[in-house]
């Protein structure tokens, strides 16, 4: 059945590798067009916002990085999932591949907001409730990269860190109503909430191309480093031998 | 009774088991030898449902074992390099959980099992205080109390004085004659009354 | 006779009791660790009774979360490593029961002394005596929420090295709504106003935990026994 097929070719490393090696490029490259068609959108051609005149363009980084963070996260642990129900190497890799991407999204999500927060409250960080549940999410992330470098067996590793990222995507709406709501029973007047400004067409196709050359972006990375995790993991296989020469 | 049918382990990089097959059945002995690090721990946890193997499978009358684990485990009395014992109780006490958790055991059976090891002497103190030869007996009652009718035993007669090693022969032939199964791994032949299968780990 | 799943984890909970009084000054250890965090505070922050009444939820979970800690090495650990958990994983019974038995035992002998010791730290904070129940209850259902989740990172953390650390690390972020909801409850508790509403947040994170978390302790322990 055609069906089964794919999900025995998603399930074997080689060709996994191989999709990876042809796509790469082409994510790469579609990124690459888009983040530039979306920065002139968004830096140049965009009316200044009527409230926070130029500061406002630092959405155009920080809200799609940060809502990555959030999806690649999301992505880590459905792979994991996969990786522990049908106990695929290949996810476990993808997993593997995502961690550190996401995290590095999320520090490009919080560095952006502290600096978007500099104009707007005064101060770098105000406790901003969607700023702060950012920074859990980089501990979610930190932890689970924690967790893989403290078990030697990689094995273990795999399938310990997978139930973790399970655990972790389940949690991650409760922290995030928690947090919201923790912020709501302090309300101080000069907390200003980091969201986005109304939006005319003008300001946001740029902002929604963005979030397109972003994810395209986080494809080519993973892809590229799926790669090379599998190369590692299957170093003995043949079918690496055959790739490497 | 138990089939082992082409298991593949890899620990790392290492190729521990290697499509390693057997049958036992009931009334037999198998004896797992081979050096240090030649996977007769690892095939024993495999066997158990400890650990997984890639390749191959493990069946249990009939059925693989991986379907209905809980009866399997039901059915299987497991003793490892540590004798699984609490320093804090008292070998009674030990038992009596112990065994509790799998099936109603009373103060007599316990009894009539540490006496026929050998450690109904010092049932009463705290396995702290016993010598590593006596923990033993007193987990080889808690394998007799299981009435299991397969029993996995890893280097069984480790830190057992001569006496000892005896003791532990003599219980395997009894499980035997009670149409029980035993795989044992050893580091020197074990005398054993009965049908015995040996199977070397680590060749080839 | 087989045992049933129920009476195996009553077992397994009667043991664990018995061997904690077995060894009581290892149970009063937490509870020591928790006064004398308690006390830190005052000395790192003022000793001004109405500053530290402002602090004292933050002071008494954060207390309460690092005395939790230090308890959920030991939950798995001892039984780690003298094989009773593996024969635990092969008795033919549920795991996830057994795990949750221990748990609740766990609680039991560290949460719920802690939440009933609480009042003596929260007076020294300032903390009026009409407050004490909601502070009592607050922490107890907090505490045993904490136990909980604490117990997936006990199970994930069996085979680690640097594992204490590595546990803190991991379960932090996951106690993140447990310590928001719990110094509310408190907060509103201190301040003389109705607490129910995070006090029914805690309990569903509490319900949550308690259906989630021992299926998720017992994968971990599974992978962690290999």
């Amino acid at each position: 059945m055609a069906t089964w097929t794919w999900f025995h070719r998603l399930a074997s490393p080689p060709h996994v590798y191989a999709f990876a090696q042809r796509w790469t490029r082409w994510f790469g490259g579609f990124a690459a067009v888009a983040m530039i068609v979306a920065l002139v959108g968004g830096l140049v051609l965009a009316p200044p916002d009527y409230q926070q005149k130029d500061a406002f363009r630092m959405v155009y980084v920080h809200a799609p990085t940060a809502w990555l963070s959030l999806m690649i996260y999301t992505t880590m642990a459905v792979a994991a999932a996969v990786a522990l129900i049908w106990r695929m190497k290949v996810a476990h890799a993808a997993a593997a591949a995502c961690a550190p991407v996401g995290a590095w999204f999320t520090v490009v999500a919080l560095g952006t907001g502290m600096l978007w927060g500099k104009p707007m409250w005064g101060a770098y960080w105000v406790w901003d409730p969607r700023l702060t549940s950012e920074l859990i999410l980089l501990f979610l992330y930190l932890g689970y990269m924690g967790l893989r470098a403290g078990i030697e067996d990689p094995s273990k590793a795999d399938r310990a860190s997978a139930v973790l990222a399970v655990v972790g995507v389940v949690n991650v709406p409760i922290i995030k109503y928690s947090v919201e709501w923790w912020n709501s029973l302090h309300q101080t007047p000069t907390v200003m909430q980091l969201g986005k400004p109304k939006m005319d067409f003008d300001m946001l196709w740029p902002l929604l191309l963005m979030f397109l050359a972003f994810a395209l972006y986080f494809i080519a990375v993973l892809l590229t480093r799926l790669r090379a995790e599998l190369l590692r993991r299957e170093r003995n296989a043949s079918w690496v031998r055959e790739v490497v020469t | 009774m138990l089939r082992v049918a082409g298991l593949h382990l890899w620990r790392g990089d290492r190729h521990v088991l290697r499509g390693v097959s057997f049958e036992g059945t009931a009334g037999q002995c198998v004896l797992l030898t081979g050096r240090n690090g030649a996977g007769k721990t690892s095939l024993i946890r495999v066997i158990a449902g400890l650990l997984d193997a890639e390749e191959g499978e493990v069946s249990w009358r009939g059925a693989p074992v991986r379907r209905r684990v809980h009866d399997f485990h039901a059915e299987l009395a497991y003793l490892g390099h540590e004798p699984p014992l609490k320093g804090d109780l008292t070998s009674r006490e030990n038992l009596r959980f112990s065994v509790g958790i799998r099936r109603q055991v009373s103060g007599e059976e316990i009894d009539a099992a540490l006496s026929r090891t050998g450690a109904h002497g010092f049932a009463d103190r705290p396995v702290r205080t016993l010598s590593a030869g006596q923990r033993r007996r007193v987990a080889l009652a808690g394998v007799l109390l299981a009435n299991a009718v397969l029993w996995l035993l890893d280097e069984p007669t480790t830190n057992l004085d001569s006496d000892g090693q005896q003791l532990v022969a003599e219980l395997i032939g009894e499980q035997l004659a009670r149409q029980g199964l035993v795989v044992a791994a050893v580091h020197h032949a074990l005398e054993v009354a009965g049908p015995v299968l040996k199977l070397e780990l680590g060749t080839a | 006779m087989r045992t049933s799943a129920i009476n195996a984890a009553r077992l397994v909970a009667l043991r664990d009791l018995r061997l904690a009084f077995r060894k009581p000054s290892q149970l009063v250890q937490p509870l020591m660790f928790f006064i004398i965090v308690a006390t830190l505070f005052p000395l790192t922050l003022t000793p001004e009774m109405s500053r530290l009444r402002d602090a004292a939820p933050g002071v008494l979970w954060i207390g309460a979360l690092l005395s939790s800690l230090l308890a959920l090495e030991f939950l798995f650990r001892e039984d780690a490593v003298d094989g009773t958990l593996e024969q635990f994983a092969l008795s033919g019974q549920s795991l996830t029961w057994m795990l949750f038995a221990k748990t609740c035992t766990h609680w039991l002998l560290t949460g719920a002394p802690l939440a009933l010791a609480a009042p003596v730290a929260a007076a020294a904070l300032g903390v009026p005596a009409d407050a004490m129940w909601g502070v009592v209850a607050s922490l107890a259902l907090g505490s045993f929420a904490m136990s909980l989740v604490g117990a997936i990172g006990a199970g994930l953390t069996l085979g680690a090295r640097r594992g204490g650390v590595l546990l803190s690390l991991l379960t932090l972020p996951l106690t993140v709504p447990i310590l928001i909801f719990g110094a509310d409850a408190t907060e509103l508790a201190i301040s003389g106003a109705d607490f129910s509403a995070p006090m029914y947040l805690l309990g569903a994170i509490a319900v949550l935990g308690v259906t989630l978390a021992p299926l998720a302790a017992a994968a971990a322990v599974r992978i962690g026994l290999e």
